[in-house]
């Protein structure tokens, strides 16, 4: 029965925990959208969702960098922040001639996704060269250029076209003209378009581009030069433009979940997307598993949901925050909760075989 | 018989300078279509550094390698891998994280391409070229009796499979000529019998040229049409492993006085 | 003029960032982890000053000893709790660890002592040397030489006692230095209480030049400080000292004749192209894997 599918027992083997995944991701958009429109969802909950996508989103790129490539990126906030600003730029200036929400929405995420893969290619060229911490020092240097270069960006548009001025606000705008980035003031004033179909629709697009790329000739490069660069070239496969391929994905994507952010919010500053954010999504990666994409996903919706539930805590939560995060690193690197873990598994799995 | 074949890959004056220090000199030497030719000599000689030019890890100070009538200068390691020179590693490289047959597969890199957006959009080339990688890759485990194995992981393989399928994943780039570094390390004598029969039936099979480092002499005697002798980075002598045997040079170089 | 009054103060936020790089390249070398809570131990201990002098009444001296002392212990236990049993671990999940101490500290500052900036008392007098047209503030004077010395007292550890001897055996292979009967464990322990106790150091001097104590103080120097570390080639204790001073050179000078805005980005950009040109900083040592 296996043999049918000729060219499908790589998609078998990974296939389960795929489907699972968008299974997982599909019940779990119907249950809080039913919950939505019941009305059960505390408006606190429901502020969380879009955010809670963009993280997914974003964490499900870097998994891709760091998990498939195997190179540790501490600037994907950078990136969101591009496609943030540019989508947010793009919706505003296509405001009065673009009325569909929907299709704006569209046009400003594909602009963010753009831009974002631009700046991916420009600073991965360089930069994938270097190996190890240096790479990851670079990426963090990066994310605190971009950071540093919006919060001085002063763009503005009114009938006479688009002003743009650097370091000092030189726009001077018609009447009638509005502001789009205001240095570190960022934007202000930008229509709310996100919502949280479109950031579930946007997780499921993710989830298929970086499994589709996984399996499959780039993603088997992607892997052979994160476990061995010396053999990998020597099977001719070009190291620099296959890392370059892995980190400018990851880099769309988090454009993609910038884009989704900013414009849920009406005004959004260019601080929020500083190194902390940056590591809060390598958190969620390294906590979800690497390579691991559903795992991505559970550790993002949990950990973005564990300082809210702790609320009641109040001031000591983003404390217990802390020791959670330092607990679980020590106990899943443990020799003993290892065993344990590896038991468990091994009996899932003999389960599955004796059943089929 | 013995007709004059066609040189697949000719050395000359091959040499390289690490740092004022140099590693290997003059060296000659060529290796003939379809033929098994050895490399040998001492601990430190340079025959690993050797391979490292042929597959241009290290660019040759001085010399030259012709490959299938292609002067070699300036090329990369992927345009060697592209020309058609595959080679294995005196310390295994295989992919650990991946599975015996995605090793393989990755073998295919050049030989069954499409673009990345054709993967993510899962179009009809995705499907055919797969298809075929599959088909390939199979085969290439099964003459390798990896089949049982296709989806351990590589660095679960034991070490004696571990040899093969880096063999395995040299095939997949589909090579004119294939380099050994040292293919009977660690194995018992019985594991290097079998491993003599193997490079034998991979020449005849895949219709390729190999050529091989190895300290086994029963292996390197017993397979080698031609055997190159270095020591000390320089070429000491040059012949069939009868000459071999009998050069009192290298007799010399391996006793010692 | 200005050219040299900029260099003297490029110098004095150079020595800042250079005490604290230190601190990182050191545990770097030997542990082989990014130790992001670095830069927190410095808000702790700034904190100590802050109130052995202001609550306290202590004089300055004493408030650097205790704060010395404080950072100390705190290193080790850190070490002790977090960082030891993940020894073997991958060294993202060192990473994330040291993230997860980094929240720690500053979540527990913000709740024994507010969030709340507190303002830091000057603690050295505001006078200064007049050289010619070129006025240099004591303070200045302190900070480089505090800096210069720490590095000379350093140089002699590392290489004239036998416990820097074992510090660099570790560095360059722990399994050696233990057959050789070096106790690694505690090797690390010393490292992390010296890089601590620098950080201290380091406190005190960011602290008398820009008064205000807050809890998240110590994560801008302690990025800018990794980067100096990066920059000098990280593990190398004289790169960490160039890589600092240049640092504090670059951001002064960008800021006085670029812009103060992009003087972060300009520091940034520096890097970068550093390691562009030399991958493993200016002093690093180049690693080639052997084919």
């Amino acid at each position: 029965m296996k043999k049918k599918n000729p060219f499908g027992r790589i998609l078998e083997r990974d296939q389960g925990r795929r489907a699972l995944s968008f299974i997982l991701i599909t019940a779990l958009y119907l249950i809080m959208e039913a919950m939505m429109r019941s009305g059960n969802l505390s408006s606190l909950f429901q502020s969380l969702l879009v955010p809670v996508c963009c993280y997914i989103v974003a964490a499900i790129g870097l998994n891709l960098n760091v998990g498939v490539s195997g190179e540790l990126n501490l600037g994907q906030a950078g990136f969101m922040s591009v496609g943030a600003f540019t989508a947010v730029c793009v919706s505003g200036y296509l405001s009065a001639s673009v009325p569909s929400g929907i299709l704006r929405l569209v046009l400003a995420i594909l602009a963010g996704i753009l831009s974002a893969a631009l700046f991916g290619i420009i600073i991965g060229i360089p930069v994938l060269k270097l190996q190890g911490d240096y790479l990851a020092i670079v990426t963090l240097a990066f994310g605190q250029i971009i950071k540093s270069l919006i919060t001085n960006m002063y763009l503005g548009f009114d009938e006479n076209g688009i002003q743009f001025s650097f370091v000092e606000n030189k726009t001077s705008l018609a009447p009638g003209g509005k502001m789009l980035l205001n240095g570190p003031m960022g934007a202000t004033g930008t229509e709310k378009i996100s919502n949280f179909t479109a950031g579930f629709i946007l997780i499921v697009l993710s989830l298929l581009v970086v499994y589709n790329l996984i399996y499959s000739r780039s993603g088997r490069a992607i892997q052979a030069c994160r476990d061995n660069r010396i053999a990998a070239e020597s099977i001719g496969i070009n190291i620099t433009s296959t890392k370059l391929l892995a980190f400018t994905v990851s880099s769309s994507l988090a454009g993609a979940a910038g884009a989704l952010y900013g414009l849920n919010y009406s005004t959004l500053v260019p601080a929020k997307f500083d190194f902390n954010t940056s590591i809060l999504i390598l958190v969620y990666v390294v906590l979800g598993g690497l390579g691991n994409m559903t795992g991505t996903m559970a550790a993002t919706i949990i950990l973005v949901l564990l300082p809210e539930l702790l609320r009641s805590m109040q001031d000591y939560r983003m404390l217990i925050y802390a020791i959670v995060l330092i607990l679980i690193m020590i106990l899943t690197n443990n020799d003993t909760v290892r065993t344990n873990m590896t038991r468990v598994k091994n009996r899932i799995f003999a389960k599955k075989e004796g059943r089929a | 018989m013995e007709q004059e074949r066609k040189a697949l890959l000719t050395v000359q004056d091959l040499g390289i300078d690490f740092g004022g220090l140099t590693a290997v000199n003059s060296l000659n030497l060529t290796v003939y279509d379809k033929e098994i030719a050895g490399l040998i000599g001492p601990n430190g000689a340079g025959k690993t550094t050797v391979f490292n030019m042929l597959t241009k890890v290290y660019e040759p100070t001085r010399g030259t390698i012709l490959f299938d009538g292609q002067d070699t200068a300036n090329q990369s390691v992927v345009d060697m891998s592209r020309a058609g020179i595959a080679r294995t590693f005196q310390n295994i490289r295989l992919f650990s994280k991946l599975s015996v047959l995605d090793n393989v597969k990755a073998g295919f890199h050049n030989r069954e391409a499409y673009s990345p957006a054709s993967a993510v959009l899962r179009l009809p080339v995705f499907r055919k070229k797969e298809a075929v990688i599959e088909e390939e890759a199979l085969k290439l485990l099964s003459i390798f009796s990896l089949s049982e194995e296709k989806d351990t992981l590589a660095s679960n393989l034991p070490y004696g499979a571990q040899r093969r399928l880096e063999i395995a994943r040299a095939l997949a780039t589909k090579p004119k000529l294939l380099l050994l570094d040292e293919p009977a390390a660690g194995m018992n004598p019985q594991e290097t019998e079998e491993l003599m029969d193997m490079i034998r039936s991979v020449r005849d099979r895949f219709a390729i040229a190999i050529l091989l480092i190895e300290h086994d002499m029963k292996l390197v005697m017993g397979i080698c049409e031609r055997i190159t002798v270095l020591n000390y980075g320089m070429m000491l002598a040059e012949g069939t492993p009868e000459e071999i045997r009998s050069n009192p040079d290298v007799i010399k170089a391996y006793l010692g006085e | 003029m200005d050219f040299l009054s900029y260099l003297i103060n490029g110098l004095s936020l150079g020595s800042v960032y250079a005490i604290i790089a230190l601190g990182y390249t050191m545990v770097y070398g030997i542990a082989k982890m990014l130790n992001f809570a670095h830069g927190d131990v410095i808000m702790v201990g700034a904190y100590v000053v802050f109130f052995a002098i202001s609550s306290f009444h202590m004089p300055l001296a004493v408030g650097l000893l205790l704060s010395i002392a404080v950072c100390t212990v705190l290193g080790i236990t850190i070490e002790r709790l977090a960082y030891k049993p993940l020894r073997q671990a991958s060294s993202l999940s060192v990473l994330i660890t040291a993230i997860g101490v980094s929240y720690f500290l500053q979540n527990a500052a913000q709740l024994f002592w507010s969030s709340s900036t507190k303002v830091f008392p000057s603690v050295l007098s505001n006078g200064a040397l007049q050289l010619g047209g070129l006025s240099i503030s004591y303070l200045t004077l302190v900070t480089i030489g505090t800096c210069i010395l720490v590095m000379a007292c350093l140089m002699l550890f590392i290489n004239h006692t036998s416990t820097g001897r074992a510090m660099r055996a570790c560095s360059e292979d722990k399994g050696a230095a233990t057959l050789m009967g070096i106790n690694v464990n505690l090797i690390i322990s010393i490292t992390f209480a010296i890089g601590s106790g620098l950080a201290a150091i380091a406190s005190v001097l960011l602290c008398a030049a820009y008064p205000s104590v807050y809890p998240t103080l110590g994560a801008m120097p302690g990025i800018k400080a990794f980067t100096a570390a990066v920059f000098g080639g990280i593990g190398s204790i004289p790169g960490a000292f160039l890589g600092g001073l240049l640092l504090g050179i670059i951001e002064i000078f960008a800021k006085a004749y670029i812009s103060t805005q992009l003087s972060d980005a300009i520091v940034f950009a520096v890097l970068i192209i550093v390691l562009l040109i030399r991958p493993t900083g200016l002093l690093g040592r180049r690693i080639r894997e052997k084919v």
